[in-house]
């Protein structure tokens, strides 16, 4: 892989140790993707911030990490919320270890916003090369946005942030963007059909980039569900919607029948949220929650900055006695492990039981909701 | 004798140590415990063995980025391998190897878990990109 001479230079120490390693990092992986050269980064965004995740390993290494962030950085959840930890029974000890890791990040120059959605509050340009880790947020940025980034993991996306660059390789180049695969979907989806689409495609997509063909319309939120399912269960890092494929690819046909993974069963407590509400989503569940009182844990996860955007949407939510939750999720975080959870999340009904080691239960919105809500 | 393989560096650094070679890739999430480098990720070929001081070779590493941090967190354990050899390194294990300074080196002119055995002398050299062998067979 060429390097320029500040490249060269940064690789043999002359910015410090924490640059050395960065760079090291990205000639590596730049070797080992075949990339010709790096190229410069607008934004990273980071995976593996919750202590339930990265545990003493993650936080021992980044409590030695010394240097500073030269493109705006953002960190995915956390698990815990940062003010409410105490309400989700997060113990002391916990909320110490995750405090280090968020001080950590933050001594690096990196904003300590805690989300899988940060491009509500600042989304990359068409076009524009980024570095991201977060699997449903690589998607949307990928797939919705028109930016450019690979499945980057938290340590490759944090030397990313101390350099400024990433290899050029995967999706920054146009031959890798193609569809390699067509899947069309016969029947009408809406609400959390489009997560358990995900979910169901995934594992038959892996790597690939599905054009998805629909007979409804979806719209942005419908589709940061389907990516996050599909990213879930396969390693779908960009899809197209209606893109017509020129050259001759297998297709997968999908019928309703197919999504046959909803279940009911009473839950322990039901979460909703993942990836992060959007304001629109929060919106909704207002409405539907208007009027009624939950009788079980019914936890919404959204970003901060959606709910300082929103306060009487989340006031009007918490009136039911459901609570708004920022900075975490049910997947980072243990205050949902062991738990009977029911979720609307294609992803979430993923990693419920494997990181929760919980009975996870997939339904619509509306059925969340309602289980919330009978005793 | 010493058999000399050319690879591809990928972290740097000199080590040497038995080999311990498995089929099986490596979760370093899940599959060895950072407490005491011993392999306990119950379907693994290995479960049982401690790679520490070992020269590991396995054909990839899987799994969670975390995986990276796991191999870190061995090294500072002083419960890390001497030095990895991959068939193919994906980012996780390379990423994890540099962050923690232990040697690997990958895409040998040979299948590394076909060419070295378990007990096998090794020493790989991550800066220049190759290992020496020395079998077990004939010592």
């Amino acid at each position: 892989m060429y390097l320029t001479c500040e490249e060269e230079a940064t690789l043999s120490g002359e910015f410090g140790t924490a640059k050395q390693k960065a760079m090291e990092i990205l000639v590596a992986l730049g070797d080992i993707y075949g990339a010709d050269k790096l190229i410069a980064v607008e934004s990273s965004q980071i995976a593996g911030v919750s202590y339930k995740t990265i545990g003493e390993a993650g936080l021992e290494y980044l409590t030695q990490l010394n240097g500073r962030v030269v493109i705006p950085t953002t960190l995915n959840p956390m698990g815990m919320d940062k003010f409410k930890w105490e309400e989700l029974g997060i113990s002391a000890d916990f909320h110490a270890k995750q405090m280090d890791i968020i001080e950590s990040y933050e001594r690096l120059g990196i904003n300590s916003e805690c989300t899988c959605t940060p491009y509500y509050k600042f989304a990359p340009l068409r076009g524009s090369h980024i570095s991201w880790s977060e699997s449903s947020a690589v998607s949307y940025a990928n797939s919705v946005l028109g930016a450019r980034t690979n499945r980057e993991g938290g340590p490759s996306a944090l030397a990313s942030a101390l350099i400024g660059k990433t290899p050029n390789y995967g999706y920054h180049l146009d031959k890798n963007r193609v569809p390699t695969l067509l899947i069309k979907a016969n029947f009408e989806l809406k609400d959390s059909d489009y997560g358990a689409l995900g979910y169901v495609v995934g594992k038959i997509v892996e790597a690939n980039v599905p054009s998805l063909f629909f007979v409804s319309i979806p719209k942005n939120d419908d589709l940061k569900a389907l990516g996050a399912g599909m990213a879930a269960t396969g390693a779908v890092a960009l899809y197209h919607i209606n893109k017509i494929v020129e050259r001759p690819v297998d297709v997968i046909e999908v019928e309703r029948g197919d999504l046959d993974i909803y279940s009911f069963e009473e839950p322990d407590i039901v979460a909703i949220g993942c990836p992060h509400c959007s304001q629109s989503e929060l919106m909704k569940i207002a409405k539907l929650l208007e009027g009624k009182t939950v009788k079980k844990p019914l936890w919404i996860c959204t970003s901060r900055e959606v709910a300082h955007a929103s306060p009487h949407t989340v006031e009007a939510i918490e009136n039911s006695g459901a609570k708004v939750i920022c900075d975490t999720c049910m997947v980072v975080s243990p205050a949902f492990e062991g738990r009977k959870m029911m979720v609307n999340s294609g992803k979430a009904f993923a990693y419920g039981p494997s990181l929760c080691k919980s009975r996870t239960s997939l339904c619509t919105t509306q059925g969340c909701i309602d289980a919330a809500c009978s005793a | 004798m010493i058999t000399i393989i050319k690879g591809r560096k990928i972290s740097k650094g000199v080590a040497e140590g038995k080999a311990l070679v498995t089929k099986n890739p490596i979760s370093f999430l899940g599959d060895i415990d950072p407490k005491t480098g011993i392999v306990v990720g119950p379907n693994h070929e290995l479960c049982g063995c401690s790679i520490v001081g070992k020269i590991l070779v396995f054909p990839m590493g899987k799994g969670s980025t975390v995986g990276s941090y796991v191999l870190y967190q061995l090294k500072k354990n002083g419960l890390a391998p001497a030095a990895i050899v991959n068939k193919y390194s994906e980012a996780i294990v390379a990423v994890g190897a540099i962050i923690s300074d232990i040697p690997l080196v990958d895409c040998l002119e040979e299948d590394p878990t076909i060419s070295i055995e378990t007990g096998d002398n090794v020493r790989v050299n991550g800066t220049e990109g190759y290992i020496e062998v020395e079998s077990w067979r004939k010592q």
